[in-house]
């Protein structure tokens, strides 16, 4: 295997005094999709933030292909938890995208033939065409946060790092999503770092699993990890893993009782279709 | 109007109407009026200090405006914002009063300092303002990308490697150079109203950076030309003018918005 895009060992991080995350190591290699998973609060958003040199660690490090996140800063796409624009800031979507591609420059910004087509392109990705000259102010907080991975992704990442991309989407939209990840990994090598406090939208693309609790994270595949026995005990209390074909669907145990009688009732599956 | 003495305060009004609306456009992005407001008050003690002291009063108000960047600078790091920037006018309009109470011929030149005297342009001192506002163009345009990034998503920003600090010590740095050269001519209180009312009139127009740009460049000059034409007719302080139209712009094109944006709706449903 060629080396890992990301790779974090030991990784301690503190807040206003208190230890938030202790001792993280991690992997990721091209072409991997890993999930972050955590309650709220367990320290994903940290973790993210430290990895990008956007929050100084105490100890140990993480590394972006061999060297220091602020070296690396070309390889590395970003989308935040927190998007919020201001209704009245000027920009279009088209502009925020294409800040991801020259916002470092000095000069004014001009729309220039190689450019505006990589600005396309990667709106098509996210289907913000149609809202591509719209105040990014004004758009939904769904679509802000299409306009925010449109930037990212301009940007042509090795790395493509999104915090809790499916909080607020609907179910339609996530799953598109998901898809689009999942594609990004598979075709273009991309590694994918997600957040996500429930795993389940994502099992269907995911690789890895990190699991982070009380500051300190569990590693493994997919198949290491989406296991009743070890998922209870990160959780702290008894997990039920439904298989359905290649579905996976990750239940505390009483929901999952219900969902089973659910099953043995023969509600019409959209997957017995193919 | 157009006579030789008038020539000198028509080339200073364009230009710092222009350098006004390129530094305001980021004043009113960032949200940092209040900041633009306390910096030219700031700066007014410089020129009483240099009044009494019987230097050039621009030295003066470089060296004030100077000094609250970095007030503003070191209390904002403590802290709130609002709150620093509050500390430091009032620190500032303090220091001025306690200058003034010692010159002893000030009414006037206070008067003029707060709400502008346009017809005082001389030779000397158009070459330091068009020098001045040069600088400052080209400053805004060098730093239009990061800045514009910075203060709309910092966190963005700074994965680009645009560190917030130095964005804020760019903005600030050519926001007080504007305060300075433009004090004396359009005063205290109407520098804000230039900084402020073109751009975000502009930014209710329009979504497309540049031409929220060059929207505001063009309410800036139609504000200030209107301003000098109507104060030289009617014989009433420029102020009264800059104040009034730069509101106006501002209500107008607000308006013009929301009407907009009803019109939309109502298509739509
Ligand atoms: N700036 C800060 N100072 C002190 N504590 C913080 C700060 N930011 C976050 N925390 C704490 O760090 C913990 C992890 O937060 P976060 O990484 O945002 O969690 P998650 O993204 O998993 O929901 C929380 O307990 C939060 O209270
Ligand atoms: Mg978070």
């Amino acid at each position: 295997m060629s080396d890992p895009v990301l790779s974090v060992a030991h990784l301690s991080v503190d807040l206003g005094g208190r230890s938030i995350l202790r001792n993280v190591s991690f992997d990721l290699y091209p072409g991997q999709l890993c999930a972050l998973i955590g309650e709220n609060g367990a320290g994903k958003t940290t973790l993210l933030r430290s990895l990008l040199g956007l929050t100084a660690h105490r100890s140990g490090q993480a590394l972006i292909d061999g060297a220091p996140a602020d070296q690396r800063r070309a390889l590395v796409g970003y989308v935040p938890q927190k998007i919020a624009f201001d209704p009245d800031v000027p920009l279009r979507t088209r502009d925020l995208v294409q800040l991801g591609l020259d916002g470092h420059r000095l000069g004014l910004p001009l729309f220039l033939g190689r450019k505006k087509a990589l600005v396309d392109q990667a709106l098509h990705a996210v289907w913000a065409e149609a809202f591509a000259d719209q105040r990014v102010g004004e758009l939904s907080g769904g679509q802000q946060q299409r306009a925010v991975i449109a930037h990212a992704l301009v940007r042509q990442p090795r790395l493509l790092i999104l915090d809790e991309p499916l909080a607020n989407l609907d179910f339609g939209s996530a799953n598109a999503l998901v898809t689009l990840l999942g594609t990004l990994t598979r075709t273009q090598q991309i590694a994918v770092l997600v957040t996500a406090h429930d795993m389940n939208p994502l099992l269907p693309v995911m690789d890895r699993l990190v699991y982070l609790v009380g500051g300190q994270a569990a590693t493994g595949s997919v198949e290491e990890v989406v296991q009743p026995d070890v998922l209870s005990k990160l959780y702290g209390y008894p997990v039920t893993v439904l298989r359905h074909g290649r579905r996976i669907l990750v239940l505390p145990d009483a929901v999952a009782e219900d969902a089973e009688t659910c099953t043995a009732s023969h509600v019409p599956h959209p997957e017995k279709a193919d | 109007m157009f006579s030789s003495f008038m020539i000198n305060t028509w080339i200073a009004s364009t230009a710092i109407a222009f350098v006004a609306a390129f530094v305001g456009f980021f004043v009113v992005t960032r949200r940092s009026a209040f900041a633009a407001h306390a910096l030219p008050l700031g700066a007014f003690p410089g020129a009483a200090a240099a009044n009494l002291m019987g230097i050039n009063p621009l030295i003066g108000m470089l060296i004030f405006v100077g000094m609250g960047v970095f007030l503003l600078r070191q209390l904002v790091r403590m802290g709130r914002r609002d709150v620093g920037t509050g500390l430091v006018l009032v620190l500032f309009l303090g220091v001025g009063a306690l200058l003034l109470s010692m010159t002893s011929e000030y009414a006037p030149a206070v008067f003029s300092l707060l709400f502008g005297e346009v017809l005082g342009v001389s030779d000397a001192d158009l070459w330091p303002i068009l020098g001045i506002c040069v600088l400052v163009v080209v400053g805004i345009a060098l730093y239009f990308r990061p800045l514009l990034l910075d203060s709309t998503f910092p966190d963005l920003a700074a994965l680009q490697g645009i560190r917030a600090a130095r964005m804020d010590l760019v903005f600030l740095t050519l926001l007080a150079l504007v305060t300075a050269t433009a004090l004396p001519v359009v005063g205290a209180f109407l520098v804000f109203t230039l900084l402020v009312g073109p751009p975000a009139a502009a930014q209710a127009l329009s979504g497309n950076p540049m031409r929220v740009l060059v929207l505001s460049v063009m309410f800036a000059e139609g504000c200030i030309w209107s301003a000098i034409a109507l104060s030289y007719w009617t014989n009433w302080p420029i102020g009264f003018f800059v104040g009034t139209i730069g509101a106006g712009l501002f209500m107008g094109a607000r308006s013009y918005r929301h009407w907009n944006q009803r019109q939309r709706n109502f298509l739509v449903v």
